[in-house]
């Protein structure tokens, strides 16, 4: 469809408009001219229909005119100093995005030496700090609940923050990074080689946990080849510990981001994944990040542990 | 020879069946859906999730239930005040099997997730294309009805009729407009907000339209037939009826305050929503003021009482849609659950009641009775409906008005007092007193299945003959 920025339709939309709103104005108008009833007369139109159908003809109640007359005078009044005719800006030149933007520059100046306080601060003293630590948990339930949970212990594909596992790394620093800049995790498909190597891979991977998952032993040392040859190493290491550069998982603990059964094992295999943290640093700045930063990191730190 | 004739109650018998039978099936799946919300393990299977319930229960509700006892009235009303029979009765039989047609598929394809994601609108490219062809049927033989008038003068409930139809034509052709890309799917013609735009264009005329202009035909013939008495001035009925339909023309895009749509369109669409007011209740006052001289009628007759209390919560929610089209007042609201009670003190209060006293009204006429089986279920129905409305909406504003407020607490530091987990929690007990009002609305409703049933089983069907038109030029 067309973006209609050729000038003439602002002046088009204007027109029209202020037609309309006087328009009813004046049809309420005429049409109080009109021929009606006097007061008391009860004579009908003389039309019938259906036997009984009749009308009186009353005069229109003047409280209500008068209700109709006030809202097309309170139109005219706002189109006047509020934006509504095509491109004019109108007397008092709001604009929703003047609005938006004020509101934000007085928060910012109301609201940013509240965070600044910390920004200074090293992220572990900050977790330490238990007004921090509130003022964060508010900013987690509102900004990240959303996918890692209100108690931040993650979802099926969002990671639990709340137990000593890191994916990208848990140090301060680290934390910050994954909040200020994003994350993407990728885990590319291994279809190709073969059903039944995924099924091996499968299998070996589940034998690497600790929570003595079922697997076939045959099928797992046949894994184990595979995973040396197919590439796994590559990211998640010989060892399968994991490599946080990356954001490769450690396959030898008992935390499993998209579960642990076999099938879905094979699925992450053949298929791969993608997860996504999405970047805050635009949306929330820095100060922000670094307090939801200190709150993750104490999340981890025994108290949270409960 | 007109004068042996009959009316062809044939059609308006099966849309009047059909509107307490799509009423049950609407309502109860409403019923499903507020049980969801407060028990979210309802939500069994992804055809039975809210998801995917919530636009069958609206279609459900406006056009299957709506749409019949629409079509059911008018086709009455326009060849009792036309005193002539229906144009073209093959035309007619064809809305009514086409229109049936129509839901049916709604009720198959929303479950199975086919949907245009069109508000009000959701039915893919062929069903609506089946609805034009009933549409343009119907437009056929109500204007063509008119046109063989034996009165010269227009009754004003075909006006109402006759708006509601040419619009809801225009508005289903543009906002329908899409590009087929299977037999299931397809893509707007529109983009970005101006797609948002035709879609509230199109859907808060559904509402002036479809729910109100549709409806105030029904009004303006069985209010003064029902209290016995003339309407109470031609003069309003002039005024408010060009007035309204010019107007709810501009009145959309108080469905986008503060989103991508230019401030504008977004100020055109709230001073039309104000000038609405008058308007509207232009109607509401030539339905009520009707009755003086008829009020002790009201002690006892049920049907005058669902007629003059779907005037009273007319008058009600359009003074509310007005005051809550105000930007500052739509920022509280917009989004809330404000929005549900509003859309139900107009959809329950004012479509369902008007819609249940006139089939109540035209249910033993179509069958040669006096009078339905049981007057007191129709008491009954009405106290039971009125008391579920009144707990639906009034628990559904404070829930609105909460969550509003909730969603917008800060805390000294700027963040958030309130996550939007906690706003849900807050909620839960009034989304239990609506599923509880509900179930009430759902409750009369299988009254009046039941009193219908009694009134209509082993009766014969019976056709009035047309009358001469009564009484010349005074």
């Amino acid at each position: 469809m067309s973006d209609f920025v050729n000038g003439f339709w602002s002046v088009y939309v204007a027109l029209i408009t202020l037609v309309s709103v006087v328009g009813c104005g004046v049809l309420l108008w005429t049409q109080s001219r009109a021929r009606t009833n006097a007061a008391g007369e009860t004579d009908t139109t003389g039309h019938v229909w259906d036997e009984t159908l009749q009308e009186y003809n009353h005069p229109l109640p003047r409280w209500w005119s008068w209700l109709f007359y006030i809202t097309v005078v309170f139109a005219l009044v706002y189109l006047a100093v509020y934006p509504g005719l095509g491109s004019y800006e109108g007397a008092f030149k709001w604009s929703s995005r003047g609005q938006y933007e004020g509101e934000m520059q007085q928060a910012e100046a109301q609201y940013a030496p509240i965070f600044a306080r910390f920004q200074g601060q090293d992220i572990k003293a900050v977790a330490a700090d238990p007004e921090a630590r509130k003022m964060g948990e508010r900013l987690f339930v509102t900004y990240c609940a959303q996918c890692h949970g209100s108690d931040a212990r993650g979802a099926r594909g969002f990671p639990n923050l709340a137990d000593n596992d890191w994916l990208w790394g848990g140090e301060p620093e680290q934390i910050k990074q994954s909040i200020m800049e994003g994350r993407q995790g990728v885990m590319p498909p291994h279809a190709h080689l073969g059903a039944e190597t995924v099924k091996d891979l499968a299998h070996y991977v589940r034998s690497l946990s600790p929570d003595k998952l079922a697997h076939d032993a045959a099928r797992a040392a046949r894994g184990k080849e595979a995973f040396a040859t197919a590439g796994c190493a590559g990211c998640h290491g010989p060892d399968g510990k994991g490599m946080q550069a990356l954001g490769a998982p450690n396959l030898t603990d008992s935390v499993w981001l998209h579960g642990s059964s076999e099938t879905t094992v094979s699925e992450t295999i053949a298929k791969g994944r993608s997860n996504k943290m999405p970047a805050h640093n635009e949306f929330l700045g820095e100060a922000k990040s670094h307090l939801l930063a200190a709150y993750v990191f104490g999340l981890s730190q025994g108290d949270a542990k409960k | 020879m007109d004068n042996q004739a009959t009316y062809n109650y044939k059609v308006v018998r099966q849309f009047a069946v059909m509107t307490v039978v799509w009423g049950i099936v609407g309502m109860l799946v409403g019923v499903i859906i507020a049980a969801q919300l407060v028990w979210p393990e309802l939500n069994l299977a992804e055809w039975l999730g809210y998801g995917r319930l919530r636009p069958l229960h609206t279609n459900a509700v406006i056009f299957a239930f709506g749409g019949c006892a629409l079509m059911a009235t008018s086709y009455y009303v326009v060849q009792r005040t036309c005193h002539t029979t229906l144009f073209a009765p093959g035309l007619a039989a064809f809305t009514f099997w086409g229109w049936q047609a129509v839901i049916v598929l709604a009720a198959v394809t929303l479950p199975l997730g086919i949907t245009s994601s069109k508000e009000y609108a959701e039915l893919e490219w062929p069903i609506d294309i089946l609805i034009t062809l009933v549409w343009v049927a119907y437009a056929v033989v109500f204007f063509g009805t008119i046109v063989k008038r034996k009165v010269p003068h227009i009754y004003v409930a075909n006006w109402f009729y006759g708006g509601f139809i040419l619009t809801v034509a225009l508005l289903h052709l543009v906002n329908s407009c899409a590009i087929p890309v299977t037999l299931t799917k397809s893509y707007s013609c529109y983009a970005g907000v101006q797609d948002a735009m035709v879609q509230w264009w199109y859907g808060h005329n559904a509402v002036g339209f479809f729910l109100t202009a549709g409806f105030l035909g029904m009004m303006y013939y069985f209010v003064p037939k029902q209290a016995g008495r003339p309407v109470y001035s031609y003069r309003l009925s002039v005024v408010h009826f060009w007035a309204l339909i010019f107007t709810y023309m501009w009145a959309g895009p108080h469905h986008l305050h503060y989103t991508a749509l230019p401030d504008w369109t977004q100020s055109v669409g709230m001073i039309f929503s104000l000038i609405l007011l008058a308007p509207s209740w232009g109607g509401m006052i030539n339905g009520i003021m009707t009755m003086s001289g008829a009020w002790h009628k009201l002690r006892d007759d049920p049907i005058l009482k669902f007629l003059i209390t779907s005037l009273s919560f007319y008058g009600m929610s359009t003074f509310e849609g007005p005051m809550m089209s105000i930007k500052t007042v739509n920022a509280l609201s917009h989004y809330t659950d404000w929005t549900v009670g509003h859309v139900h003190s107009g959809a329950l209060g004012w479509v369902a009641f008007i819609s249940i006293g006139s089939i109540y009204y035209l249910m033993p006429r179509l069958f040669g009775k006096e009078q339905m089986y049981s007057v007191k279920l129709m008491t009954a129905h009405f106290w039971i409906a009125t008391i579920g409305v009144v707990l639906y909406i009034a628990s559904m504003w404070i829930a609105g008005v909460m969550q509003g407020l909730m969603w917008r607490a800060t805390n000294p530091d700027g963040t958030l007092t309130y996550a939007f987990v906690e706003s849900v929690k807050a909620t839960y007990p009034y989304w239990t007193i609506r599923f509880i009002g509900g179930l009430m609305f759902l409750t009369g409703m299988l009254l009046m299945a039941w009193n219908t049933w009694k009134t209509i089983a082993g009766a014969k069907a019976y056709d009035a003959p047309v009358l001469a038109p009564a009484g010349h030029h005074a």
